[in-house]
Order: structure tokens, then C-alpha cells, then sequence
């Protein structure tokens, strides 16, 4: 059965553009709008994977991870933060919140992809 | 469409909707309307133009965008507080990052000498707060931080960092004082390097002094870069070629046995780096790969993004087919209703029962699918904060604009057609009814000027509204200038009212000068008659000192138009309501002559001239006498009155509006035409245009008279 990945990010670009990366390579995608959205569609989505964003508007990704990590189904659900910024503050916190691993935006589909099917194994 | 340029058109649409929102943030932080969510919205919507530029490769866009946001986050954090004048500045920004869009879009350049400007501006603004070499940092150079800060548990994994090929060139670049002296930007070096091949920069940062200790003028750093093995020497000696000794490196080439010896690092971190140095050493480019993917990427995938939120997007050429079918359905039923009138059924039998229901039914169904074609008038608003933020950096006014009523709804054909006419009424209120911040002060008003503009719904029709603060209409130098020009006469006694309207005759213009602002080669004349082609209305209103309000009228849609069916010779006339008093029959001693061919009317105490409706627009030779007919007392949009004389009113009915011009040519005097319910076609009278054509009539002899 086809993994399914929780996309969260408020760009509705970046979604689509994961979507067809996503798709194409045979997974189930969810998506959300930004943090609040993640957690309600966790559920739903019920993911073996989730990508999210930091910069969103209603709740950021930090808070959305830690929402996640809350949730002792996604306790150990690899969260992957896709974003354009780098900076080690940043990444601590990502860490610190749960994260699993950060790629940067943009990013490459063969890298995504790599890197997803290693935390799905 | 394949599946990139989709997700390229939702990209440039997103960003459309970012930019506006990212002016709307920023003039709420001008407004003093400063809270978090506010910062956050327009920090977001920068940071998201920057992401999506990155994913395509809009390198120029990122740059800029990054400095932008760099600023913007400076804000976030509370080092930057958000005065007026920075918000100035980054009011500007947004501009220069509205024009990356476009450029990205391919619709428009970037002027380079303005983005470099506000680039510096905003360099320096956040200067203050990092170390002074920072900024010159290119955003797109990953710096590299040593790879033992990194300990993502449970699996250890850090992805965006390159990792270190194997074997190739390491170059150590240092910079010095005279490097800078000379005007070289260490920047441009490592942009040059990272053309060549996959190159790894890496900032050494023992020698960073700590800031307090920084002297601004003394070079610091020291980057360590590391190229694939394939780039030629000679290549990466070229680009240090015009520098010299100003900028000393060290190439060294790293030999094979770095490879073959691993880092002693966890097994899974290992694999991940190889898989990543293989992955990237097949893949050049985030875009290009992109591109790849998009070649064997089913299209349906991405069109099946699912459209968030209660709203459907709609070709509008399938509301536009809805509109024109609904407009055939009235017409339609209208014939029917016609027909059966016409047989003798009685009104209470169940067929003309039905009838009026089917008529009631067709009436909402108009009125809802124009709904879907409304839209508020905001698109068009929008776009005017830059305009005036232009203007007035042009002609050196400070200039507020207030706008109101940014939320009022008007059919998509009229909003496509109302941006030139607000936008030359703007640019006329700032160039010619603003006075400079001097002059304003030495007249007891506040050096910024305000011009208002305002969209409001009145009578079924939408009012825009462009006042100013400003001096008002100089009457005495309209005057003048229309006399010199022949457009009067001398000695003609006119109105204020009808002075100010002089600025509307063709060939007038006021600046003696065609200032670059205003003077576009078009007139107030021709966004009247731009306007008047819409079935719209202008006037101007003015008070020496205190300012000028243009008010312009349009009807809600171009589909539609309720109107008075006439008949005049042997012609069936529209007369559109909302031009009209009130119709009455005159008798014998209101109709009163004035000079030998003239009559005018009297109405309530005043006079207004008679126009024989059929005389006017060439369907007979000699007017029938008042009494006889009927007259419709008509009033245009600036006051005028007159009474047009008609042989009978047949009826009032809506009526579906087609395009004279396009299916034959421009009548003068006739604004449009329309199918009767009996497949009759009639004309749709031009009030206005009549009324002035008679005015004109009126006044050249006066003219030659002089």
C-alpha cells in the first residue's frame, strides 16, 4: 500500500508543486493550509510521513510539530521541515520541537524524494 | 499547459495576492496600525514571493527579495522599529518587488539603478543591527556551518548541506582593504566560483572579531571554497584575473584519498551524504530538475490540486456564454410575452399566469449570473497606492491617499475599463490640484495634500469619487485659456459650473507646460468620452482653495439597461431611465420661442431648451409640435437639462445592451442598440451626447461672433 504524506505549507504553489512531485512518485498526499490545518487534518490524513513549513500564518511550523509530537500515534512520524531559511537558530528549534529533518527550499525531487523513502524505511 | 507552467501560473497568481497583501500590510504600519500579526503577514508574504523565486530560479528576484526580507525580519524581531520613514522605504521595496514579478512574468524590466538604490537603503537600515560584512553576503551561497552543530534525533540527518565532494579544488579567498578600495565585491567572486560547478562556500569565522570590536573599514573574512575536480584550473584563475593581488588565494587541488578515507561519522549520515553527492551530482539545477519532473509528470496530477475554500474558479469565457445566453432569454421571453398579449389571452389565464412567473424567474437568473461577474472594485484600487507614491516622488508633493469603498461591487467588463479613467483623474489631482508642500503651508494647510478615492453604489449605478485638497480650478485662467484657444467666445457668460466643465472640451489643457505627469497625450476630453462609451457620466466640482472632486458614474454592467421605449418618425428609441426626470405633456403656454428656430420649456418656474429627439438624430426634417407628443425632461450627470420631444412612450422594459460599435460603428448620439421583445431592433439614445451636440449648436455661433 502507497505511503501517505501530510503536506503543510501556506503557499499554494509549494503545495501543488509537492503534489505532483509526490504523486508522481506513487504517494497518497494530504495537504494542509498551515499549522492549524496540519493538526486537524492528522486524523484524516492519518500520515507516514509529514512535510511541513516553518513561516505560516495561524500557526507556525514549530507549533505544529510540537502539536504533532503531542499526539502519542505521531510520536516517532517522521516530520520533515521544507524551508527556504537555514539558519542554525532556527534548525535548534526545529530540533528541539521534534522535527526529523530540514531540507531547503527550493528543493531538488530526486533529494526529496531520497530522503523521504530513508525515513520511511 | 503542461504541469510546470501551471504551477509557474499559480505561482505568479500567488504572488499577485502576496504583493497586494504584502502594500496593504505596510500601509496599515504607516497608518500606525502596527500590531504582530501585522509584521508577521508582510514578513510571510516576502518570504513566500523569495520561496517560490528560488523554486524557479528567478535569481535577481531572490536577491532582492532576501534583503527585503532580511529588513523585514530586522522589524519582526523588534530591532527595527516600523516608523514612517522605513515604511517609506519598504513601501518601495514592495514596488521593486512587484517589478521583479512582472519581470519574472516576462511583462517588464526591472529598473536596476532604482532596485539598487532601495537595495542600499535597505542594507543600511539593517546594517546596524549585523556585523557590516554581512549583508554583502549573497543569499543564494549556502554558508556551510561546521556539520557538528546538527543532531537530528532520531535519525541523524542534515540534508541541505552540500556535502564535500570527495576530491577537487579547495581555494581559500581572502579579503583586503584594497580589494574594497578598488570597488571589488568579494560577493561577485563567489557568484563567479559557484557558476563554475557545484561549489561549497564556507565562511571561516575564527577570524570574525567580536562585533563590538569590528572596524567597519577593515576586511575580515575569509572563505574556504570547494569545487568539483572537473573545473579546469585556468577557469578558476580567470576569475580572479582582474583582481590581482587584492584579493590573495590558495588553490590547492585535494587528492583522491580524502574519498576513500570516511569521515568517522554514524553509518546513516554517511549514506545520506552519498546519496545526496550522487543526487547532486545528476541534478545542476533546482529548475531544471523541476522541468525534468514536469516532462513526465501526468498533467492531471496537477490540476487535481484541489481548490481550497468555499470558491470555484470559473473560465470567464463560461460566464460570459452564460450572460449572452441569458441575454437571448429575456429577449426571448420578452417576444413570447409579447405574442401572448398579442393573441387575446386574458391576463388572468393560466398561460399569462405562467408567463409572469417565467418572466419573474428569467429576472433572477440575469441577476444572479451577473452576480458571478461582479466583482469589488478593489482590483483596480489596489493598484493606485504605487501610482500616487510615484506621482508625488515626481513632482515633489506629499500626497495621502484615503480610499473608501474598496468592497463595492461592479461588473468585471466596466472594473476592466475604470483603471485609466481613476488613474488619469489621479494623476490630474496631484499634478494640477495639489500644491506644493511650500505653498500649502504659506496657505494654512498641511504640507501633505490628501486626494480621497471612493467607490459607492447610487441609484443603480457605481459613483467613483476623486477629490483633492488642493487649490481648486483657477476659473479665471479656464477662462482665459478657453477663450485663447477659440473655444468660447470672449464675451460669453458662463457659469462657474459650466466653466469648470470647459476642461473637458477637446484641446484644453490648463498646464502651460505638458508636464510628463499629466500630459500623456490624453485630455480630461478623452476620459470623458472613454467614460461616455461606457454609459457613464463625469462631472467636476470645484472650490477655489479648498479643492475638486471629480465624480464619475457608470452603470453596474454593460449587459443590461433599464430603459424607456420611445418612438420618434418611424424609429422605436431606448431612452435609458436613469437620464430621466420625468416625462410629461406640455401645453401650449409652457413651450415658449427663443430666436428664430429655438423653444424651450417651461418647467416648475425654470426654462430648459426643446430638442426634437426625431430633428436631433436625422429621422425627419422639421420638428412635430411639442403639444402633440410627449417630452422626456432629461438631466445629464453635470446638471444639464433638457426636454426631448417625442412622438410616444410605448413602454419601460430592461433591455440587453448590444454593441453598436462592434457590429456596425459609432452613431453619434446613439449609445448602443438592443433587441425589442418583438425582434425589432432599437436604438439606445446617448443623452448626454445629444444635450451637448445642442449646447455645441448653441455656442459656435457665439464663437464666430467674436
Amino acid at each position: 500500500m502507497s505511503k501517505t504524506i501530510l503536506t503543510v505549507d501556506d503557499s499554494r504553489m509549494m503545495r501543488e508543486m509537492l503534489l505532483m512531485v509526490l504523486k508522481e512518485a506513487g504517494f497518497n498526499v494530504v495537504q494542509a493550509e498551515d499549522g492549524m490545518d496540519g493538526l486537524d487534518a492528522l486524523e484524516r490524513a492519518s500520515p507516514d510521513v509529514i512535510i511541513t513549513d516553518i513561516n505560516m500564518p495561524k500557526m507556525d511550523g514549530y507549533g505544529f510539530i510540537e502539536g504533532v509530537r503531542r499526539n502519542d500515534v505521531y510520536r516517532a512520524t517522521p516530520i520533515l521541515v521544507l524551508s527556504t531559511e537555514s539558519s542554525a537558530e532556527k534548525k535548534t528549534r526545529a530540533r528541539q520541537a521534534g522535527a526529523t529533518g530540514w531540507i531547503v527550499k527550493p528543493f531538488q525531487k530526486e533529494t526529496l524524494l531520497e530522503v523521504i523513502r530513508r525515513v520511511c524505511a | 499547459m503542461d504541469a510546470m507552467d501551471a504551477i509557474r501560473a499559480t505561482y505568479f497568481q500567488e504572488c499577485d495576492e502576496l504583493l497586494s497583501s504584502l502594500e496593504e500590510g505596510l500601509l496599515a504600519l504607516e497608518a500606525g496600525e502596527a500590531d504582530g500579526d501585522t509584521i508577521n503577514a508582510v514578513f510571510r508574504a516576502v518570504h513566500s514571493v523569495k520561496g517560490g523565486a528560488g523554486a524557479f530560479g528567478f535569481e535577481p528576484m531572490v536577491e532582492f527579495a532576501h534583503v527585503f526580507e532580511t529588513a523585514l525580519d530586522a522589524m519582526r524581531s523588534g530591532k527595527l522599529e516600523p516608523e514612517p520613514d522605513l515604511i517609506k522605504v519598504m513601501l518601495r521595496a514592495s514596488d521593486v518587488l512587484a517589478d521583479h514579478v512582472q519581470a519574472a512574468k516576462g511583462e517588464g524590466v526591472v529598473d536596476t539603478a532604482r532596485a539598487d538604490a532601495i537595495t542600499a537603503e535597505l542594507v543600511a537600515m539593517t546594517a546596524e543591527e549585523a556585523a557590516p560584512a554581512a549583508p554583502s553576503v549573497a543569499p543564494d551561497l549556502p554558508v556551510a556551518p561546521a556539520a557538528d552543530e546538527w543532531g537530528f534525533a532520531p535519525l541523524k540527518f542534515e540534508f541541505d548541506e552540500p556535502a564535500a565532494p570527495p576530491s577537487g579544488w579547495r581555494l581559500v579567498m581572502r579579503t583586503t582593504a584594497a580589494m574594497y578600495a578598488n570597488g571589488h565585491d568579494a560577493v561577485l567572486f563567489l557568484r563567479e566560483l559557484s557558476r563554475l560547478g557545484e561549489a561549497s562556500i564556507t565562511l571561516v569565522k575564527d577570524e570574525l572579531p567580536p562585533l563590538a570590536e569590528i572596524q567597519p573599514e577593515t576586511p575580515y573574512l575569509t572563505w574556504t571554497i570547494e569545487l568539483p575536480a572537473d573545473v579546469a584550473e585556468a577557469s578558476i584563475l580567470d576569475v580572479f584575473s582582474f583582481v590581482g593581488d587584492d584579493c590573495p588565494i590558495e588553490l590547492t587541488r585535494r587528492g583522491e584519498a580524502n574519498a576513500t578515507a570516511p569521515a568517522p561519522a554514524p553509518a546513516p549520515v554517511a549514506d545520506v551524504a552519498a546519496i545526496i553527492a550522487s543526487v547532486r551530482h545528476t541534478d545542476e539545477a533546482a529548475p531544471a530538475s523541476a522541468e525534468k519532473a514536469a516532462g513526465g509528470a501526468d498533467k492531471a496530477n496537477a490540476k487535481a490540486a484541489p481548490a481550497n475554500g468555499p470558491t470555484i474558479r470559473v473560465d470567464l469565457e463560461r460566464v460570459d456564454r452564460m450572460i449572452d445566453l441569458v441575454g437571448e432569454l429575456v429577449i426571448n421571453q420578452a417576444m413570447l410575452t409579447q405574442r401572448v398579449a398579442e393573441s387575446g389571452l386574458a391576463r388572468s389565464s393560466t398561460v399569462a399566469i405562467g408567463l409572469d412567473e417565467l418572466e419573474q424567474l428569467t429576472r433572477e437568473i440575469q441577476d444572479s449570473v451577473m452576480a458571478i461577474r461582479a466583482q469589488p472594485v478593489k482590483s483596480v484600487f489596489q493598484r493606485m497606492p504605487r501610482l500616487v507614491r510615484e506621482i508625488a516622488a515626481s513632482t515633489g508633493k506629499q500626497v495621502r491617499l484615503v480610499m473608501e469603498g474598496e468592497g463595492t461591487e461592479v461588473d468585471k467588463t466596466v472594473i476592466e475599463r475604470l483603471s485609466d479613467p481613476i488613474t488619469h483623474m489621479l494623476r490630474n489631482a496631484i499634478d494640477h490640484g495639489l500644491e506644493s508642500p511650500e505653498e500649502r503651508l504659506a496657505a494654512g494647510k498641511p504640507a501633505e495634500g490628501t486626494v480621497r478615492l471612493a467607490a459607492l453604489h447610487r441609484s443603480g449605478r457605481i459613483v467613483i469619487e476623486v477629490s483633492d485638497d488642493g487649490k481648486g480650478i483657477n476659473r479665471p485662467k479656464v477662462r482665459e485659456i478657453a477663450v485663447g484657444k477659440g473655444l468660447i467666445a470672449a464675451d460669453a457668460s458662463l457659469s462657474d459650473e459650466e466653466i469648470d466643465n470647459l476642461i473637458f472640451l477637446p484641446g484644453f489643457s490648463t498646464a502651460t507646460t505638458v508636464s510628463n505627469i499629466s500630459g500623456r497625450g490624453v485630455g480630461m476630453d478623452v476620459v470623458r468620452r472613454s467614460i461616455q462609451a461606457l454609459g457613464g457620466r463625469i462631472v467636476i466640482s470645484s472650490r477655489p482653495g479648498k479643492g475638486s472632486m471629480f465624480t464619475l458614474s457608470l452603470p453596474l454592467t454593460l449587459a443590461v439597461l433599464d430603459g424607456m421605449v420611445i418612438s420618434a418618425g418611424d424609429q422605436t428609441l431606448v431612452a435609458p431611465l436613469t437620464a430621466i426626470v420625468e416625462t410629461l405633456r406640455p401645453t401650449r403656454q409652457d413651450v415658449r420661442a427663443l430666436g428664430p428656430a429655438g423653444h424651450v420649456l417651461a418647467v416648475r418656474g425654470g426654462h430648459v431648451p426643446l430638442i426634437d429627439i426625431g430633428v436631433a438624430l436625422g429621422l425627419r426634417a422639421a420638428p412635430i409640435d411639442p403639444t402633440e407628443g410627449v417630452v422626456l425632461l432629461v438631466e445629464s450627470e453635470g446638471g444639464g437639462r433638457a426636454a426631448f420631444v417625442a412622438d410616444e412612450i410605448q413602454g419601460q422594459r430592461q433591455v440587453v445592451i448590444k454593441s453598436l460599435e462592434a457590429n456596425y460603428q459609432r452613431v453619434d448620439g446613439i449609445a448602443a442598440a438592443t433587441i425589442l421583445g418583438d425582434g425589432r431592433v432599437a436604438l439606445i439614445l446617448d443623452v448626454e451626447a445629444v444635450i451637448e451636440r445642442r449646447l455645441s449648436e448653441r455656442s459656435a455661433p457665439l464663437a464666430k461672433a467674436s
